[in-house]
């Protein structure tokens, strides 16, 4: 019996013990969490959660489970005892506790429903960018209508600007999620949802599609990098500039010389399979299917954000030429079933295409 | 055994306490049916909805200026003479329930066949409006309107078939002497069936051909 | 209701499990051939048949987790391709709530429901063996998609345009959807079987008032189903001739709206999962009254609350879709729904809280799985609060806060709920108790391995893991959980494996004849032999109280009659009569067993078939033999029912 009683104890802290490691486990570890809220979108959200739905629960919670489990301890019987009280019931008390929880969750809707209107609509800014997002499966299209800027995968945003966001699919369901900016919103083919964000700092913030959206649906990530206005705007003059052949960072081979390596990896994108899907502004690149490459190599990740340009684990010397080489070898075998189909490309013409992506900047 | 359960024939006495529920008069069958109407309602509701979703796709302005809305589309004064066919059925089918009842094997088995006869009618309608409308060119996979009308007319008919089927069924025991007075459950079931696909008709009909 | 009774006037006699009995009317355990199973049309045996099977599926499904946990132990592991983990995921959830909760809950109402209401069978015994075939035969069907193409992959809610055929280009979501539409058939049939049987087949002086309250929640959970089910049905369809005739209901490449298919399945999805929890909330109540030795503590709002939430339940779907961008004003709306369907579901807690307080607990393990129901689904309530804000679910939603709160209220709720009900009712349903000590270790086994495997999930949901996603980046933070969680699924994995045990282990063991009451239960099931006779009662109970058995402990309004009544009833006594309206003086005439549901059934197999594979050339030949087919079925089966 008293062993039982021990163990019902255990029922009870085991929960506890837990609960409190994760309180105590730091408030926001990841850098996709949901309780470290960088922007005003996120942070109305999270003090909603925080003052009106996760505390009172909390107190619910050790309210009720502890009536609970003195009800489970307190009343234990034995073989033999006599019968119990048969009470059937108590109207009033009965009464009470509908209403009371109903009070309750009516206070918690009304604070909903503020907070609900609050994130319905961005605040007024001059500044405000939008941004036109179309969710592919598995990359992201980021297109600034007004700035003239077409990118993939890496979303610049000004900080302490609203950032409006439209969101579109080119397939299927996507659902497009910074949690420590905003909330997330679906991404449905055939629907324009909107969404607005605001960092409030700068820095490089993890997000990922939320929607089940294919064989490759947890390797759909993306950044959103906030920077301050000045830096926005050196970024997207320098996506606008034209990168073939004749600009600063291609210049045309010369005849009788020998091309260096980024030239040859310029000529081989722009006679291979690679223009039918990538676009690089200013040459024959013009596909559509796949992420756009234009200024690639200011990029901080491949793939959404599924090979970090320097990813440790597989490039020890740090090189960041590493995990793009490592993508161009068998796209397949880093994500398989995505678009991109195995080239089986030569050694020498994965160096010389990396090297002219990486020059991409 | 505990022996607070009460039995026997001295048990009936007591029934009397029990508090009615207006179930008693209720045969077990038709109490299945009712509940599986239920079941039709939402479903046909749900088939009803989609129609509705989709009905301001079949009316944009390049169909209306190419004369290919459903109202251009559809050929009311038929189609009414086929809700008319199937109203009539339902008339008929009372005729038969009642005849049944009266233990009047040779009309009731006539009414029987008649509604059948009917809802082949409305079947045979039916399905000359599919045909001419798929020759127009509207299918099941190049118009909004070919698709949600052949679904739902096209599960409405599948539904009209079956009564028929059940209601042959019902005559060939029918002219058997198979039901009468004492007996009439099948054809009252049957009945119950037909009526509420009338009725799902007569919403279809509104809905798709007259609003 | 009534209020506190008057203490009982002497000390009541001990209460103690009853002492092996030699039961007048035991029948030796007939010996039944696999022709009896085959054709069987008693509610028992198909009661039987369906908790086998479910808990077969159950098993299966189970697996299926333990792989999808072991691919998640760590960041970037290889354990499982993406494609087949997305398979999986998708048939967890399929099989564990089609295969396994919907018709485990289904065996047990089976079984135990016209004997609660003292009837001797259901109102369609036929009907009833058609819905256990077809449920087999299309658990069956979903699954040989994993031999032949693949499993569906595309999640258990299956979202268009993911499930059109240029997304998902195996025959996998056809499976899933042909197989759905051939289970709701089955569950349809059940539905309507059940709400005639509570409506009609009562014993006398079973009023609603005093119907047990599994036999509410069970009539609230048909009439859900019967006004869910055809939401999907047609959502199915629908999806179906988008993949095999080229419409586009729900493809906008065609001018289709992929919102309509969520709408139509939500629509059945949200009453689906009270489906899933209402029968273990009757379980729940039933035990506690018996083990804790005190009537359930307002039965009228428990009752009228279940019957509240069946209600809501259709009001509240879209807000699986609050982050799809419905608007402020229908996401409100929705909003107030969810919430308000809290309010119910509290009443309840409280109200078997208040069943427990003041009584005199006796922990045999039906009572410790119900007290571990009622300490997790307050967790899986709570999270459900928080979801039900749209704000606060655009962080949550489709991350693993929800999957914690759907296994919570699943697991913790509805399959703890299931494993109290099977403890409780094994003696009634085999004649044997399952083993005491087994019994308690499965129950800490799961309380730790469940516990373990999903409130970190809680967490990670927090920190911003998605769901459904087949691996995750080391620097996320979330290795530590993820082990953790996937070492607690194994944990409960075992546990499970640890009623398989109890259940051989008592089987195989030598036993007293099993009383008619071993627990000391109140409701009319206990008040015949342990298991039934075929025809469950020898004479019609009548029935004064909610508590038929404890009537010495409450002295009934009015005097009834007491001790005394003859058990030994005259041999043309009348007995509910499952096919006519309950008079007295008909004659008792059980439905023969017949083999044609399993035919009608099988043939409904044959046409899932035919529409997968039938090659063009061939479809007019099978029209016409299906035809044929199920007129040969029809013939057989009427003609039983007129004989």
């Amino acid at each position: 019996m008293h062993a039982s009683r021990r163990r019902r104890s255990t029922t009870v802290l085991l929960p506890l013990a837990l609960l409190a490691l994760l309180i105590f486990a730091g408030c926001g570890i990841s850098p996709q969490t949901t309780i470290d809220p960088r922007g005003p979108n996120a942070r109305m959200i999270f003090d909603l959660f925080n003052l009106w739905i996760f505390w009172p629960a909390v107190v619910v919670f050790f309210g009720v489970e502890a009536a609970l489990v003195w009800a489970a301890i307190r009343y234990r019987g034995r073989d033999g005892d006599p019968l119990p009280n048969q009470i059937h019931g108590n109207t009033p008390l009965e009464i009470t506790w509908t209403i009371i929880p109903a009070v309750i969750l009516i206070v918690i809707l009304y604070f909903t429903f503020q907070t609900q209107a609050a994130l319905a609509n961005p605040p007024e800014d001059p500044n405000s960018v939008h941004v036109r997002v179309i969710g592919h499966q598995w990359w992201w299209e980021f297109q600034y209508p007004d700035l003239g800027v077409t990118t993939a995968n890496e979303l610049h945003i000004p900080s302490k600007v609203p950032v409006v966001v439209t969101l579109e699919s080119a397939d299927v369901i996507h659902s497009f999620w910074v949690p420590l900016i905003a909330g997330k919103q679906d991404v449905i083919p055939g629907r324009v949802n909107r969404l607005w964000l605001q960092a409030d700092e700068d820095g490089t913030y993890f997000a990922q599609c939320a929607e089940f959206c294919g064989i490759e649906h947890a390797l759909m990530r993306f950044l959103v990098v906030a920077q301050s206005q000045s830096a926005f705007n050196d970024w997207a003059t320098g996506e606008r500039r034209i990168q073939g052949f004749g600009s600063a960072a291609l210049p045309t081979p010369v005849p009788g010389e020998p091309p260096s390596l980024v030239q040859q990896g310029a000529t081989l994108f722009a006679n291979g399979a690679c223009i039918t899907c990538h676009t690089v502004r200013g040459t024959q690149a013009a596909g559509k299917i796949g992420p756009e490459l234009t200024h690639f190599g200011s990029r901080g990740s491949i793939a959404a954000n599924t090979l970090q340009k320097q990813d440790p684990v597989n490039d020890p010397d740090g090189s960041k030429r590493f995990s793009l080489k490592r993508w161009l070898r068998n796209p397949q075998a880093v994500k398989p079933g995505n678009d991109m189909p195995n080239l089986n490309l030569s050694e020498a013409d994965i160096d010389a295409i990396s090297a002219y992506l990486e020059s991409l900047k | 055994m505990s022996a607070a359960i009460h039995t026997g024939p001295a048990a009936h006495a007591v029934a009397a306490d029990r508090a009615p529920t207006g179930l008693e008069s209720l045969d077990v069958r038709k109490l299945g049916m009712w509940v599986f109407l239920g079941n039709e309602c939402i479903f046909f509701g749900a088939l009803l909805s989609m129609f509705f979703v989709y009905r301001p796709m079949m009316y944009t302005a390049e169909l209306v200026a190419a004369h290919e809305t459903p109202k251009d589309i559809l050929n009311i004064p038929f189609t009414g003479l086929l809700a008319f066919i199937l109203l009539m059925s339902s008339l008929t089918m009372v005729l038969a329930l009642n005849a049944i009842q009266d233990s009047r094997r040779r009309a009731g088995a006539f009414w029987l066949l008649a509604t059948a006869f009917l809802g082949t009618c409305f079947l045979g309608g039916q399905s000359f409006e599919f045909v001419k409308i798929a020759r127009e060119g509207f299918t099941l996979s190049n118009s909004t309107f070919g698709q949600s009308f052949l679904i739902l007319t096209g599960f409405h008919g599948t539904h009209v078939f079956i009564g028929v089927v059940w209601l042959s069924s019902c005559f060939a025991r029918a002219i058997r002497g198979g039901f009468h007075g004492n007996n009439f459950i099948g054809p009252e079931i049957c009945g119950l069936y037909w009526h509420f696909v009338d009725v799902v008709w007569v919403v279809i009909f509104t809905i798709v051909y007259l609003v | 209701m009534a209020v506190a009774a008057p203490p009982a006037a002497a000390p009541a006699p001990v209460h103690v499990p009853a002492p092996p009995v030699h039961v007048e009317h035991a029948e030796a355990a007939p010996r039944w051939s696999g022709w009896d199973w085959l054709a069987t049309v008693d509610h028992k045996k198909i009661g039987v048949l369906y908790l086998l099977t479910g808990f077969g599926f159950f098993l299966l499904g189970g697996f299926e987790a333990l792989l999808i946990r072991t691919q998640l132990i760590k960041p970037l592991n290889t354990f499982l391709p993406p494609d087949i983990f997305n398979q999986m995921f998708t048939m967890h959830a399929t099989t564990m709530i089609f295969l396994a909760i919907m018709p485990i809950n289904v065996g047990l109402g089976n079984f135990i429901v016209p004997l609660m209401v003292g009837a001797a069978d259901m109102a369609y015994p036929r009907l009833n063996a058609f819905s256990y075939w077809l449920f087999l035969f299309g658990g069956i069907f979903i699954n040989l998609s994993f031999l032949m193409g693949g499993a569906p992959n595309t999640g258990w809610f299956s979202y268009s345009p993911l499930t059109q055929k240029a997304f998902s280009t195996t025959n996998g979501v056809d499976f899933w959807v042909i197989g759905l539409s051939v289970l709701g058939i089955a569950s349809v049939a059940g539905a309507i079987n059940f709400i005639v049987t509570i409506l009609k087949l009562r014993a006398p002086g079973m009023t609603f008032n005093r119907m047990p309250l599994y036999t509410w929640m069970t009539l609230v959970v048909s009439f859900l189903i019967i006004f869910s089910f055809p939401s999907i049905t047609v959502a199915l369809i629908l999806l179906l001739f988008d993949r095999l005739a080229g419409t586009h209901f729900f493809n906008p490449a065609g001018g289709g709206d992929p919102l309509l298919w969520q709408h139509l399945f939500w629509f059945f999805g949200h009453p689906e999962v009270y489906i899933l929890i209402l029968p273990s909330m009757g379980i729940v109540s039933e035990v506690l009254p018996i083990f804790s030795r005190k009537p359930i503590f307002g039965y009228s709002f428990i009752a009228y609350s279940g019957v509240a939430i069946g209600f809501l339940s259709f009001t509240v779907w879209a807000h699986h879709m609050f982050a799809t961008g419905l608007g402020e004003f229908a996401n409100g709306a929705f909003a107030t729904g969810s919430f308000l369907i809290g309010v119910p579901t509290g009443v309840k807690i409280f109200n078997w809280i208040g069943t427990m307080w003041g009584g005199s607990i006796r922990y045999r393990t039906p009572m410790l799985f119900a007290v571990g129901f009622i300490a997790m689904f307050i967790i899986g309530g709570i999270s459900g609060i928080s979801l039900a804000s749209p704000p606060v679910d655009f962080q949550q939603t489709d991350s693993y806060y929800v999957v914690a709160h759907i296994h919570y209220v699943l697991f913790g709720g509805a399959i703890l709920g299931i494993f109290a009900g099977m403890y409780y009712w094994w003696p009634k349903i085999f004649g044997r108790f399952l083993d005491e000590g087994l019994g308690r270790l499965h129950f800490w086994g799961t309380m730790v391995g469940f516990n373990m495997a999903f409130f970190p999930m809680h967490w990670l949901g927090t920190e911003g893991m998605p769901r459904r996603i087949y691996t995750y980046f080391p620097n996320m933070g979330w290795d530590f959980w993820n082990a953790f969680s996937t070492t607690g699924a194994y944990i409960l994995g075992l546990s499970v494996l640890v009623l398989v045990a109890n259940i051989f282990i008592s089987w195989r063991r030598e036993q007293p004849p099993m009383p008619d009451n071993p627990w000391d239960a109140a409701t009319l099931e206990w008040a015949t032999s342990s298991p039934p006779p075929a025809h469950n009662f020898d004479a019609v109970p009548v029935v004064y109280s909610r508590y038929p058995l404890w009537e010495e402990r409450h002295p009934v309004e009015g005097g009834a009659p007491q001790h005394g009544a003859a058990m030994a009833a005259t041999s043309d006594s009348p007995v509910a009569h499952p096919e006519e309206a309950q008079e007295g003086g008909h004659a008792f005439h059980l439905p023969a067993p017949t083999i044609f549901p399993l035919i009608f059934a099988f043939g409904l197999l044959l046409v899932a078939f035919g529409l997968l594979f039938a090659p063009p050339i061939l479809r007019v030949t099978f029209v016409i033999t299906a035809v044929l087919y199920f007129a040969v079925a029809i013939y057989g089966w009427v003609k039983q029912v007129s004989e």
